[in-house]
């Protein structure tokens, strides 16, 4: 199908994009990369009356170091990390991911920062922001300045974020990792590239895991992580936070996967995931 | 009445500027405004891959970028492609295995193809297949289109390693 009409605005600042925002209000929203906007315009799931175009604002783009933080600008594309020596250095759980996230053509112009808004339950990018204890940082037109909001809270629901309406997403702060952390970053999905039927993404400080934090994906409206599978771990083993993820986890079925098999495979990724976190695979 | 802005970008190695609707998709674009069949429309959400393209040097969907999208960029098509030579060698290793039956997909597919012709690193089958996974063949031609690939890949490797 095509998109319905509409008109194309280009904002060269945050303000303006803001203002532009405000001005047109519910009728319009922000184009980054669009590649999940674009589909959702062609399938006519969303008929804006305008489309903000921020990709050119040259405040959110890049990578970089900032007290002891690993800022990723929201515009950064997904391609844009590969290799990038910052994220290998402080965040490499994120390389680990990246090659799940899509497909080459798509990141080569969807955006970091773009996946994080959006929230799909079975993205990569939201559920290692949570297992990485990351910082959204988000401004919105009402003059109150830059909000932080922790992955915890960011995180709402189905496609639900702290975001407002109006917001826009600036940046994600994730606490540079110590040197020697180990990360997992697993998924399954029908096809490679597609969203996962289920993933997960961990780290952990060093072999011991006693300190593993493991957000899962595609198992819930939301990346989640589960407090008493990860003290399991910790105290008793992999078979016990595996009981407890059984216990814990109730996955949504899909067209092709009941919730009985969703289960079933986070506890199958949960222990590959620990065997890769203690190095044995 | 729909929305239009003057465009200009470079498309196949020429410059060009035209006075298009913005919600014309690239695909849609192309083909309709420029009169290049190569770039295919089908699943039209960026899951089939017909429609790639190459975009300031990079793939991309052309069902996902909308015509104002396109300023200032540098596109290239299969027809450019074609042109200019570049991929002479994988569409005869495609010819030679007939890696294609209705042939809706081979624009996309020697798009995505090449830009893993050149990469350095060995590359199995499995990795091949992965580079192309965004790209669907629903004749289910992929045994020859993966042969393709690795025959034009090992080739480029033994000439560069010959020279």
């Amino acid at each position: 199908m095509k998109a319905a009409g509409f008109r194309f605005l280009r904002a060269r600042c945050v303000a303006e994009a803001l203002a532009l925002k405000a001005e047109h209000g519910e009728d319009a929203r922000f184009i980054a990369g669009g590649q999940s906007l674009v589909p959702a315009l062609n399938l006519r799931l969303l008929e804006p009356r305008a489309l903000i175009d921020i990709a050119g604002l040259p405040e959110l783009t890049g990578i970089r170091v900032e007290r002891g933080r690993l800022v990723i600008g929201a515009l950064t594309r997904h391609a844009a990390l590969t290799g990038d020596p910052l994220v290998a250095a402080h965040a490499p759980l994120l390389l680990e991911a990246l090659p799940y996230v899509a497909h080459a053509a798509i990141r080569n112009r969807g955006t970091f920062g773009g996946s994080i808004a959006l929230a799909d339950p079975a993205a990569e990018w939201p559920a290692c922001c949570l297992a990485l204890d990351a910082t959204m940082v988000l401004t919105g037109p009402h003059a109150e300045g830059e909000r932080r909001v922790p992955a915890t809270e960011f995180f709402r629901g189905l496609y639900a974020t702290a975001l407002g309406p109006d917001d826009l997403l600036l940046r994600v702060e994730i606490p540079c990792q110590p040197a020697g952390t180990r990360n997992a970053a697993l998924e399954l999905a029908r096809r490679h590239g597609d969203f996962a039927i289920v993933g997960v993404a961990a780290t952990a400080s060093d072999r011991e895991l006693k300190d593993a934090r493991i957000a899962f994906f595609g198992v819930a409206d939301r990346p989640m992580r589960f407090a008493e599978v990860e003290r399991a771990l910790a105290v008793e083993g992999v078979s016990a936070a595996a009981e407890a993820l059984a216990r814990q986890v109730d996955p949504p079925a899909d067209l092709y996967h009941s919730a009985a098999t969703k289960r079933h495979l986070a506890g199958v990724l949960l222990r590959r995931a620990v065997d890769r976190l203690r190095g044995a695979a | 009445m729909d929305e239009e802005i003057e465009l200009a970008f470079t498309l196949n190695g020429k410059a060009v500027r035209r006075r298009v609707p913005v919600r014309l998709h690239a695909v849609d674009l192309l083909r309709e405004v420029f009169g290049l069949s190569g770039p295919r429309v089908a699943c039209e959400h960026g899951i089939c891959g017909a429609c790639t393209l190459r975009v300031d040097g990079q793939l991309a969907r052309g069902c996902l970028l909308l015509a104002p999208q396109l300023e200032g960029t540098d596109v290239w098509t299969i027809e450019g492609l074609t042109a200019t030579g570049e991929i002479a060698d994988l569409q005869n290793e495609f010819h030679a295995r007939n890696a294609m039956q209705c042939g809706w997909c081979t624009a996309g597919m020697l798009i995505t193809a090449a830009e893993i012709l050149d990469a350095p690193a060995p590359m199995d089958r499995q990795a091949i297949r992965e580079h192309l996974s965004g790209n669907y063949c629903r004749c289910t031609g992929y045994q020859a289109i993966v042969d393709a690939v690795e025959a034009t890949r090992q080739a480029r490797a033994a000439g560069r390693s010959a020279a």
